[in-house]
């Protein structure tokens, strides 16, 4: 074993090091942060953020918190480079097909790409609001596409998911939660 | 029973790990040879105990002892008996039980091929080998441990494999590409065992070359059978998604590929010794990284794994330490390691120099693209982003297309020098002659695309030096064609690894600009044409599958009055997870794919349907295959086995 400290001549050998310890502290630190699935507590049971943004189908027709009102509805964020909201898109259209309001936010997407991917694959939802510049996104602390939230007929939060909704994912958290909301309205 | 004996196994060679880390590295620090040599007595064991407890998992997945948590919760009595099999990989507990094991065989290789490394060397290689098992081993008994029974009460019956998996290409596919993340151990152990003892020498390179042709071989397949499996499986067609878990085994690949090369000038040339360390130790540390993005959960993707912060913690630290410990050691012994080899700048060994930094560049383009979202939700205060493949595809191609201009131009380097009017002689006309063909090609059978003229370019020209390299080598025996047969297989290995990129970019360019897609309704008796190709929907009918049901639609393909196939594309419905299933039919062809895939079912027996015509797309996977060919044919070069014997003399000291 050394008796003394190594001789560090050459500095430049230790770059790899210093960035693999800055990489390491940056894996780290995602561990620390809140649990990615679930909702920053700031926002659950609290308003949908404010926002005014475009129809994704007219660009004239401003879209507010006040068009999420009336109805228990599922806000899903999704983009045409989202792999996974592909996946999801069936089940979707089987929900809405149930009878449950939908309504798309296309997040940081391509105006053309958007509009053809909803002819292509058929579009369920009420309507889209158009959120290119990720703005309402990071009110609502969007992760990534796709991503679920339900929201009561007052328009507040009550249920984020992150990910895919699978026919599980809809029979075992989002109907129980729906159905709930609903009851206490009626 | 079987599951408790595979728990058990798992525990000795938990035991058998540490032995082996600790007693031949003891051997060395004392200068005990028995010690030194017990490593390889330990290692055989230690694969023994493996495969013992692998092979007790498969039992309990083939007997369906659903009392096993993870055989419950990944398989089902009426799931076909392959993908029985197949489902022990299905899932966390048991890939990485798959992972362990394929370390185990590593090391098992290592004291079976490398008897003529000296013992001392040996040793420590094992030791570090055997730490690595012991650190996977340890974190399968405490966080995924496979064997789990829920006793008293156990369900009786599965809950299925992920229909997604149910394929032929899950069968195959993680195998593969475990054997090639995994494999890169072996040059990593190679290079801290040489730090380690500080004889940083070309031995060391030409020990490492064969072990690093191999893994990345394997890991070449893998990442290729992954891409053939997301195209027909994934049911739209797609063949890359830059998905975090893809990245993950490409940044691997891509320094496999830069410490191929740079292996190649620190033997030959004894150039670039502490780089070419630092490139071993990268490679691994890259498998290892990726292993933590799919296993911890910090990354949503596909591919990820049940998510656990626990598993996520105890890999962090793992890498931190055989990471962190690895580089600190090369912090402190690379010192003072110069070569006093010169070289000019149009040498081979620049041009090496160049793949390496274009290589890093890339690793660096897609290792901060899948980092992105966590330091800006790190320096942002939990903001969150995703970043798409428009991200990648703005940066990494570029970089990609200077690596390949490259590739071209450095064919005909030479080791120490290269004079300028060698370098550049006939690749003036030869560029002509690319862009010509290109042009006339692309007239004749298809529409001008600036791209495509681009890359296709590119891969005549760099097909043209391929073979101008073999027809001056004839040239130099008087087109005496018999000397090719005299060559040394690395010769072959380079130009079928060269080629097979060359064939990659063709069928990657083809597909992207040339492919045609259409999504429409279609009812019986619908008639569609696309590019040539008639496409007709006889009917649908419902059929029963072993643990599906299916819709199943018939579409008869005729061109020019002549019938080509009929394609059986289907809409499948897994009863036991509830889940449904897209499965496209195609039919493949060299030069292009007819891909039908059925959409949602519309009103009056009508479908949504999808159909794509992708010319070339096979290609891309031919490419890859021919890339990891010619890396395995690089290891037959009797070379290795001869030279090695020669080495045996300067390292028998101890």
């Amino acid at each position: 074993m050394w008796a003394r400290l190594p001789v560090i001549k050459n500095k430049s050998l230790i770059i790899p090091l210093l960035l693999f310890f800055s990489l390491a502290a940056l894996l780290w630190r995602s561990f620390s942060l809140e649990d990615p699935s679930l909702l920053p507590s700031q926002l659950l049971d609290k308003p949908f953020p404010e926002f005014n943004l475009e129809d994704l189908h007219s660009s004239s027709r401003i879209r507010n918190a006040h068009d999420l009102l009336g109805d228990v509805s599922l806000v899903n964020v999704w983009a045409t480079w989202c792999v996974n909201c592909l996946i999801e898109h069936p089940v979707l259209t089987r929900i809405a097909q149930g009878g449950v309001t939908i309504v798309g936010l296309n997040y940081n997407d391509d105006l053309q790409k958007a509009l053809a991917w909803l002819d292509r694959h058929g579009d369920p939802y009420s309507f889209h609001v158009r959120d290119n510049n990720g703005t309402l996104a990071i009110d609502l602390g969007v992760y990534g596409a796709p991503e679920t939230f339900i929201i009561d007929e007052s328009g507040i939060i009550r249920y984020r998911h992150i990910g895919v909704v699978t026919e599980e994912v809809w029979a075992e958290k989002l109907y129980p939660i729906i159905n709930l909301l609903r009851g206490k309205s009626a | 029973m079987i599951a408790e004996l595979g728990h058990f196994s798992l525990i000795l060679a938990l035991g058998l790990s540490l032995g082996l880390t600790t007693l031949p590295a003891w051997g060395v620090q004392t200068g005990n040879i028995t010690l030194m040599q017990c490593g390889d007595s330990i290692a055989k064991g230690l694969f023994f105990f493996l495969l013992l407890a692998f092979l007790s998992l498969c039992y309990a997945f083939v007997v369906d002892d659903f009392s096993v948590n993870y055989v419950a919760s990944n398989s089902n009595s009426a799931l076909p008996p392959q993908y029985k099999i197949s489902a022990v990989w299905g899932a966390h507990e048991g890939s990485f039980l798959l992972w362990t094991l394929v370390l185990g065989g590593w090391t098992l290789a290592v004291t079976l091929c490398s008897r003529d490394l000296s013992v001392d060397m040996r040793a420590r290689v094992l030791s570090i080998l055997g730490f690595l098992a012991f650190g996977f081993t340890l974190f399968s008994l405490l966080t995924s441990n496979p064997f789990e029974r829920s006793l008293p009460v156990f369900p009786v019956e599965g809950n299925d494999l992920n229909p997604l998996l149910q394929d032929f290409g899950l069968i195959v596919h993680p195998p593969m590409l475990y054997i090639g993340y995994v494999g890169f151990a072996v040059p990593f152990a190679l290079a801290i065992a040489t730090l380690w003892s500080g004889r940083l020498d070309m031995a060391w390179a030409r020990w490492s070359r064969p072990w690093t042709n191999v893994a990345w071989a394997f890991l070449t397949v893998g990442i290729t059978l992954g891409s053939w499996w997301a195209y027909y499986e994934l049911g739209w067609g797609g063949w890359w998604f830059w998905d975090a878990v893809e990245n993950a085994s490409f940044m691997p690949w891509l320094v496999g590929t830069a410490l191929i090369h740079s292996l190649a000038s620190t033997e030959k040339r004894a150039v670039f010794k502490t780089w070419t360390v630092l490139l071993a130790i990268s490679a691994f540390s890259l498998s290892l990284l990726g292993g933590f993005l799919v296993r911890s959960g910090v990354l949503t993707s596909v591919h990820a794994f049940a998510q656990d912060p626990q598993r996520g913690m105890y890999i962090l630290v793992f890498l931190i330490f055989v990471v962190g410990g690895s580089l600190a050691l090369y912090a402190v012994r690379a010192q003072g390691i110069k070569s006093n080899t010169t070289y000019s700048w149009s040498s081979r060994e620049a041009m090496i120099l160049v793949n390496n930094l274009l290589l890093v560049v890339a690793t660096a383009v897609v290792l901060l693209g899948t980092l992105y979202p966590l330091a800006y939700e790190a320096f942002s205060g939990g903001k969150k982003l995703s970043v798409g493949p428009p991200y990648f595809n703005a940066v990494f191609v570029p970089v990609m297309v200077v690596l390949f201009i490259f590739m071209a131009i450095s064919q005909r380097s030479r080791w120490k020098d290269t004079k300028i009017d060698l370098l550049l002689k006939r690749q003036g006309w030869y560029v002509i002659g690319s862009i010509g063909l290109t042009t006339v090609l692309m007239l004749s059978l298809a529409t001008f695309k600036s791209y495509v003229l681009l890359t296709t370019t590119i891969a005549f020209w760099i097909l043209a030096n391929l073979l101008e390299n073999v027809f001056q080598r004839v040239n130099r025996k008087r087109w005496n064609w018999n000397y090719l047969l005299t060559q040394p297989l690395s010769y072959y290995g380079m130009l079928l690894g060269h080629l097979g990129m060359v064939v990659m970019m063709i069928g990657i360019c083809c597909t992207v600009y040339y492919s045609v897609e259409r999504d429409l309704r279609m009812a019986p008796g619908d008639e569609i044409e696309l590019a040539g190709y008639q496409f007709k929907f006889v009917e649908t009918r419902k059929f029963t599958g072993p643990n599906f049901t299916s819709d199943q639609a018939e579409i008869v393909v005729t061109r020019d009055g002549q019938e080509v196939i009929s394609l059986f594309p289907e809409k499948r419905f897994y009863s036991a997870r509830g889940s449904i299933m897209t499965e496209a039919d195609i039919d493949p062809g060299l030069f292009r794919d007819l891909y039908v895939a059925l959409g949602e079912p519309l009103a009056q027996s009508a479908w949504g349907v999808r159909i794509q015509i992708k010319p070339f797309v096979r290609w891309i996977w031919i490419g890859g295959l021919l890339s990891a060919l010619g890396g395995m044919v690089a290891v037959g070069d009797k070379r290795y086995r001869k030279s090695r014997r020669d080495d045996l003399a300067n390292f028998l000291k101890i």
